[in-house]
């Protein structure tokens, strides 16, 4: 990490397990701020897991992480999560703008109208991502890459400091893509850090400046250019089943018994 | 005649029967919207079959139907199927539809052998317990009401309070947690509603039946409206309808059990609602196409009067309609179903009887449509490489579609094009007159 930029989350010796089988096992890093941080593996490598784990969204069985040197329930406002687009079902009664009002619930009490302050904000996350002339739409008439935009305006109407994305250029078409990325860009600009799951490493080396390589275990991290190099991705894509990932599975079977019993 | 006999509501019991299922059915699907949008329409039928043995225990450590002693039994087996189908679910390898199903009829088993225990006990207040099966409405009485009353306000004040919070856990649970909302709490709560609304059910409607009070009227809410709240009032009302129309048809049939009546008349509202629904109906899917069928009806119509135009030279000479037939394989109504409708936008004229024209409007639009589909056709081949010879039926399904936005940026992509690839002019607008 940069002597110049301050820490922003600090994952120590993570595990979590799915029934038994680590997910994510005694992975340990420090993230800077002010970066937009790619986390790359292959499939199942846990990259969703980790980004859920630093959102407090799964119990963890060994270790702790912390977001500016504090739990995350002391500072959960600063943190904004945005969830798979698939996650959620789209024909849910709501517009685009009920949806990015969404993110601002949390500070509204039950007997309030949303706030003007709280409306302008909703607005201006929507212009953002250039959502606005689409702000009484149905979800259900969005596209793909319109839901994707909907969730990140959700997020930006938040006003975090810290913004965990889970897959924001999956399935989305290429002028999405390149606006999320602009988007992004201009975020960091403004002193925000962005940690995004990402699936294809073709694009990785020109979307982050800062990179978290994972299978199962953590690989390498670091900036981008550090952490890319073929060795990494040997380590990372090289197809062998691990010693590690074997004593995972067996550790599954066996408890396949207890669980039933 | 009965009907009028219970409209005119002079018994005050009617009027008791009538208030009470009228509460229960706009109570019952408010709540069941909720359910229905969590996707758990399944458990409320586990629910409202699992309440007989808790009514059937209430009675026999009671010895009386009190609606309160009746409730409580009912909310507590209701709430234990739902514990017990879960745990299952989480626990195996079963899925929830078939967890489901176990737990319903080993409840419902243990309620009919309960019932039939009661029922030979010699217990003189069992008269009338076998109708909590199938549902009396008559049978309500004032104490039922007042107990409707509270549970209704309850449940409204439960909903307002946490209708935000509801809306975002139901929607995206994940999301919910990640601002801190408390998800446990509000899966607790909705869960209990939804017990709550069936225990409530089960003099009136039965337990047999109580489920599709829950789950109906939302289902057919769903067709009209896009919006959450609008959702709960439409459902509101469907479920009062239904629990009125319950209600009449006991006072005029008293031998007849509520419950199947009471799912008839909202199963009538359901389907009637998918088909004419505004929002997702079929028939509103179908005037939809019906209407874009339309568009690209009156649409070739304007095209086969350009080309007409284009072959001699003139564009607003009068046609007569076998010119037009011979163009394109319209038959003679459909084309004058077209023409009627480019006549009402005055685009078209009846100049004969038989001769048809151009307006210069319609020169106009038609000239446009022209243009889209030879810029289209110019894209295809020269952006994406597609054979001249392939392009033109691309470009006959496209320009019905193209957006004004995405016109804009084929003008712009293609600036300065006069003719397509065939070698035909691409009509020049700013060159005709208006």
């Amino acid at each position: 990490m940069g002597i110049n930029s301050k820490r922003i989350i600090e994952v120590h010796d993570l595990t979590i397990s799915y029934h038994k089988k680590p997910a994510l096992w005694n992975v340990d890093f420090d993230l800077p701020e002010g970066k937009i941080i790619g986390i790359i593996g292959p499939n199942g490598a846990g990259k969703s897991t980790l980004l859920k784990a630093i959102m407090g969204l799964l119990p963890m069985a060994s270790g702790y992480i912390k977001i500016y040197d504090q739990p995350l329930e002391e500072i959960r406002n600063k943190v904004s999560y945005v969830p798979q687009r698939g996650s959620v079902d789209w024909d849910f009664p709501a517009n685009v703008r009920e949806v990015v009002t969404m993110g601002l619930y949390k500070q509204q009490k039950w007997y309030e109208r949303t706030s003007q302050k709280d409306k302008e904000n909703v607005e201006s996350a929507l212009e953002k991502v250039g959502m606005l002339p689409f702000a009484n739409r149905h979800i259900s008439q969005l596209s793909g890459g319109q839901q994707q935009r909907v969730f990140l305006a959700r997020a930006m109407a938040q006003n975090a400091d810290l913004y965990l994305m889970d897959e924001p250029f999956a399935g989305v078409d290429a002028s999405t893509e390149s606006s999320i990325l602009d988007l992004l860009g201009a975020m960091r600009d403004e002193g925000k850090t962005i940690v995004v799951v990402h699936h294809d490493l073709q694009t990785a080396k020109d979307y982050f400046d800062h990179i978290v390589l994972l299978n199962t275990r953590l690989i390498a991290v670091g900036p981008t250019n550090e952490v890319l190099t073929p060795q990494h991705l040997q380590d990372a894509y090289g197809g062998k089943l691990t010693l590690l990932q074997e004593v995972g599975e067996l550790l599954q079977k066996e408890n396949i018994p207890t669980r039933e019993g | 005649m009965a009907i009028f006999e219970f409209l005119s509501f002079d018994d005050p019991g009617t009027q008791i029967v009538t208030i009470g299922t009228v509460i229960l059915g706009a109570v019952a699907s408010i709540i069941g919207c909720f359910t229905f949008l969590q996707k758990r329409a399944l458990i409320g039928d586990a629910i409202s079959h699992s309440v007989l043995p808790g009514i059937c225990l209430a009675f026999i450590l009671s010895g009386t139907k009190n609606p309160y002693y009746m409730l409580i039994g009912a909310f507590i087996s209701g709430w234990l199927s739902v514990i017990l189908s879960d745990w299952i679910t989480r626990t195996s390898k079963i899925k929830a539809d078939t967890s489901i199903a176990i737990v319903l009829s080993f409840f419902f088993a243990i309620g009919m052998m309960m019932l039939s225990i009661i029922q030979h006990s010699g217990n003189v207040n069992q008269a009338g317990l076998h109708h909590f099966l199938f549902g009396k409405a008559a049978a309500i009485i004032k104490e039922d009401v007042v107990m409707f009353l509270y549970v209704a306000a309850i449940a409204l004040v439960i909903i307002i309070v946490y209708f935000r919070a509801f809306k975002l856990y139901i929607f995206d649970i994940e999301f919910a947690k990640s601002i801190g909302l408390p998800v446990k709490w509000l899966d607790f709560l909705l869960t209990t509603l939804a017990v709550l609304a069936i225990a409530l059910g089960i003099r009136a409607v039965g337990v047999v039946m109580m489920s599709a009070l829950l789950i109906g009227p939302a289902a057919a809410a769903s067709f009209w409206t896009g919006n959450l709240k609008k959702m709960l009032l439409i459902s509101a009302i469907v479920g009062s309808l239904a629990g009125f129309f319950g209600a009449m048809i006991s006072y005029m049939r008293p031998q007849m059990p509520t419950g199947p009546w009471i799912i008839i008349v909202l199963s009538v509202i359901a389907f009637t609602s998918i088909v004419m629904g505004t929002e997702k109906g079929v028939l509103h899917k179908w005037r939809k196409r019906q209407a874009f069928k339309n568009k690209v009806l009156r649409e070739n119509i304007l095209k086969i009067f350009y080309h007409l135009g284009e072959n001699q030279e003139d564009f607003l000479q009068p046609r007569t309609l076998q010119e037009l037939i011979e163009r394109r394989a319209y038959n003679k109504n459909e084309i004058l179903k077209g023409l009627n409708q480019l006549k009402s936008k005055h685009w078209v004229d009846q100049t004969e009887s038989n001769h048809w024209a151009l307006t210069k409007q319609g020169n106009i639009e038609s000239a446009k449509l022209i243009r889209l589909h030879r810029l289209w056709e110019v894209y295809l081949s020269e952006h994406l490489n597609i054979a001249a010879d392939h392009v033109h039926d691309d470009a006959e399904a496209i320009e019905h579609i193209l957006t004004p936005k995405l016109q804009a940026r084929l003008e712009s992509v293609l600036k300065g094009r006069t003719t397509d690839p065939h070698d035909k002019a691409i009509p020049n607008l700013n060159k005709m007159d208006k």
